[in-house]
């Protein structure tokens, strides 16, 4: 019989090794897109200031707000739409504010449309890599520093950047 | 040579031969057996048992999908029956009833006196009844079972879902060890214990499929079982796999499960290539066409089905690279099976062909699994896939590879095999009119799928446009003509279990097989001492 137990044993090794490897997936499915420069996904990593300027180029930046279950907050953004050079740092100011009677927590979370734009979006500072707190009916500024990468793609001539805002303490 | 020798001078093996006389009976008989048999005939029961749950529940839908509005029920039960009717056919139906034929066949077909860890056998199945006790329990608690779709995306449910979801989960845990158990045991049985001679390129078209069919079940089960974890962790622990708020992605979600999610359907369809591969020659008088390139075609299939599950995702947002790799990609695939069309159609050719009722479900499973094939690569084509997606369409594509495909193989499986197994023929008057009513019934139940589909019904809805309203009404005549069919299947296969006309070994003259040289009804022990291949 040690010959089947042999396999019965690999088999079952192997069987632990693709249940540890679903969970190894959600790391490498983003180590995949870097690699490949497929990734969607908005950097939450502070960026350095930019030191060049494109002035021949100019790209629409849209901005959507949007809440997501009904989660007692108001966020709206002072410009819909901004025209950029690449390289240039410009600031878009948002303002938030607590509906609610008590202290909520509330979390942005960027998207890029289209999503091989994301990798040229470079944010100096954002409200997104920090959670607010927000005493009940509260309204608060929030600043947004970005610039757009002069390595921009030409075919990429207007990109949106939506947030979803979320309710932490009910989310969670 | 040595291996199955070994096996036979067991002193275990031994000990399990003189116990044949005295053997238990009744619930202990089955709730202890270890007999590959045994554990076949309770698997494929089960299965039955399992096809007529979920496709009461599919005759559910149907009925309030008979007209437009909504008639019968509340949609929050309308999505439970379609959740659970999807759950139960892939995992309590088709996926049980592929592995009961193995159980039965696999050790006849190699010249195995039994699996190779029948006591494991054992506890794969019995743990089943209990996974699908919990599935089914839940849709009677409060708040009722899961009814975020088979698929079950976050955040339906993570976010929207109800506290059973645990029972959810758990059953699908349940159901993923069985099957994983199950897989170990083919692919022990069919490495260790072939008859001596019987080398790799003369091992029976089914052992093959199998074999690496239970090579995909290890490798995307256990990712299944990774997903519904997650889930779970998700909803119960606070963690943030899928959940946005807290830095996780619900698109990783529809990653990880398509890729489980596209093997997956391979398992529901290679065992079928296999029984249709054994099926085929027998009644064409030939041997089968092109065997090597069945093997090769099998395992090209089952490779290739890791590298095309963003083909169920590309309405989520993808760059266009990847929607040209899985649009590719997944056209690959009708390459191989294509080979074993032709390869079955070729063994056909100027065969001498008689229609017993197994040939006729054959025959009827490759001209509608390739109806099925053809939509799928029309699926595949990305921007075409834009407007089916979540269509009927969808629902037509896969009903047609998975009824008219894995269903009708099962079917055809059975009746090529139950005379062998009960050692009475079937009455095949009535076994005819079976195959004659479902092969109509189920065409006039998908076909329809197809334009309503294409102009633009979505799937998964209680109600639609009244401009669908008389294709839907045909469709749902289709569904309960075929549904009631197959009740005539059970009684079918009930008589011939309780009696009929007995049977010579070789039933159907032109079999070859090592099943064929054991006395039908198959003897509860068989190939003691291992038979030598030439």
């Amino acid at each position: 019989m040690s010959k089947h137990t042999k396999l019965f044993k690999k088999l079952v090794i192997a069987s632990i090794g693709m249940f540890a490897f679903a969970f190894a997936l959600v790391p490498l499915y983003d180590v995949f897109c870097d690699i490949t420069g497929l990734n969607g996904k908005p950097s939450l990593e502070r960026a350095e200031i930019s030191t060049v300027v494109d002035l021949d180029r100019q790209v629409d930046v849209g901005f959507l707000t949007h809440v997501q279950n009904e989660a007692p907050f108001k966020v709206t953004v002072d410009q819909a739409l901004v025209t950029v050079k690449p390289g240039e740092m410009n600031q878009v100011t948002f303002s938030a504010h607590n509906l609610s009677n008590e202290s909520r927590t509330m979390q942005a979370v960027p998207s890029i449309s289209p999503g091989l734009a994301a990798q040229y979006m470079h944010k100096v500072e954002c409200f997104c890599f920090t959670q607010q707190i927000l005493q009940p009916g509260e309204k608060v500024s929030l600043t947004l520093l970005f610039y757009i990468d002069t390595e921009i793609t030409p075919n990429i001539k207007e990109l949106t950047l939506s947030y979803t805002v979320f309710d932490i303490v009910t989310a969670n | 040579m040595t291996g199955a020798a070994d096996n036979i001078q067991d002193p275990d093996a031994q000990v399990t031969d003189q116990h044949e006389h005295h053997a238990p009976t009744g619930f202990k008989r089955w709730f202890f057996s270890t007999n590959h048999k045994d554990i076949g005939t309770l698997y494929l029961g089960f299965s039955l048992l399992m096809f007529l749950i979920g496709g009461a529940m599919a005759m559910l839908v149907r009925a309030e999908l008979f007209e437009p509005g909504l008639q019968l029920m509340e949609p929050h039960f309308y999505n439970q029956m379609v959740t659970v009717h999807g759950l139960i056919m892939v995992f309590g139906a088709v996926m049980p009833a592929f592995v009961g034929l193995a159980n039965w066949m696999i050790p006849l077909m190699i010249g195995a006196p039994d699996m190779a860890l029948p006591r494991m056998n054992n506890w794969s199945f019995w743990i089943l009844p209990f996974a699908f006790a919990m599935l089914l329990g839940s849709l009677f608690m409060e708040g009722g079972g899961p009814a975020f779709g088979w698929t079950f995306y976050a955040p339906l449910s993570t976010t929207y879902s109800n506290d059973n979801t645990a029972m959810f989960v758990f059953a699908v845990h349940i159901m993923g060890i069985s099957s994983i158990m199950g897989a170990i045991n083919v692919i022990v049985t069919i490495v260790n214990l072939r008859a001596p001679g019987m080398t790799w390129m003369k091992t029976p078209m089914f052992v093959w499929t199998w074999l690496i069919t239970a090579f995909l079940l290890i490798a995307v089960m256990p990712v299944l079982a990774g997903a519904v974890t997650m889930v779970l962790t998700d909803k119960y622990f606070g963690t943030d796999f899928f959940n946005a708020a807290g830095g996780g992605d619900p698109v990783m979600f529809q990653h990880i499960f398509w890729f489980f999610g596209h093997p997956e359907v391979y398992i529901m369809i290679l065992p079928a290539f296999g029984i249709i591969s054994t099926i085929v020659p027998t009644f064409s008088r030939k041997k089968l066409f092109g065997y090597h390139s069945m093997v090769y075609a099998t395992g090209s299939i089952a490779i290739l089905s890791f590298v095309v599950w963003m083909h169920h995702m590309f309405t989520t947002g993808m760059p266009l690279a990847a929607e040209l790799f899985f649009m590719y990609s997944t056209m690959l695939i009708s390459v191989p099976t294509g080979v074993k069309i032709f390869n079955w159609v070729a063994t056909m050719w100027r065969g001498a062909i008689s229609f017993e009722v197994p040939m006729l479900f054959a025959i009827a499973f490759i001209v509608l699994f390739t109806i099925g094939g053809f939509s799928g690569l029309m699926l595949a084509i990305t921007p075409a896939d834009f407007q089916y997606h979540d269509t009927y369409f969808v629902v037509a594509h896969f009903h047609y590879v998975l009824v008219t495909g894995a269903v009708f193989s099962i079917m055809a499986g059975v009746y090529y095999w139950l005379p062998k197994w009960s050692g009475h023929m079937f009455d095949i008057r009535l076994a005819k009119t079976h195959f004659w009513l479902s092969l109509i019934s189920v065409n006039i139940l998908f076909f329809p799928m197809h334009f309503v589909g294409l102009a633009g019904m979505p799937r998964r809805i209680p109600d639609y446009a009244l401009q669908f309203a008389d294709f839907n009404a045909i469709i749902s005549i289709g569904g309960f003509a075929f549904g009631l069919s197959q009740l005539l299947f059970v009684w079918v296969v009930f008589k011939c279990v309780r009696g009929g006309e007995k049977v010579p070994a070789n039933v159907w003259q032109a079999a070859e097989g090592l099943e064929w040289d054991v006395p039908s009804p198959a003897p509860h022990h068989t190939f003691a001492t291992p038979p030598v291949i030439k």
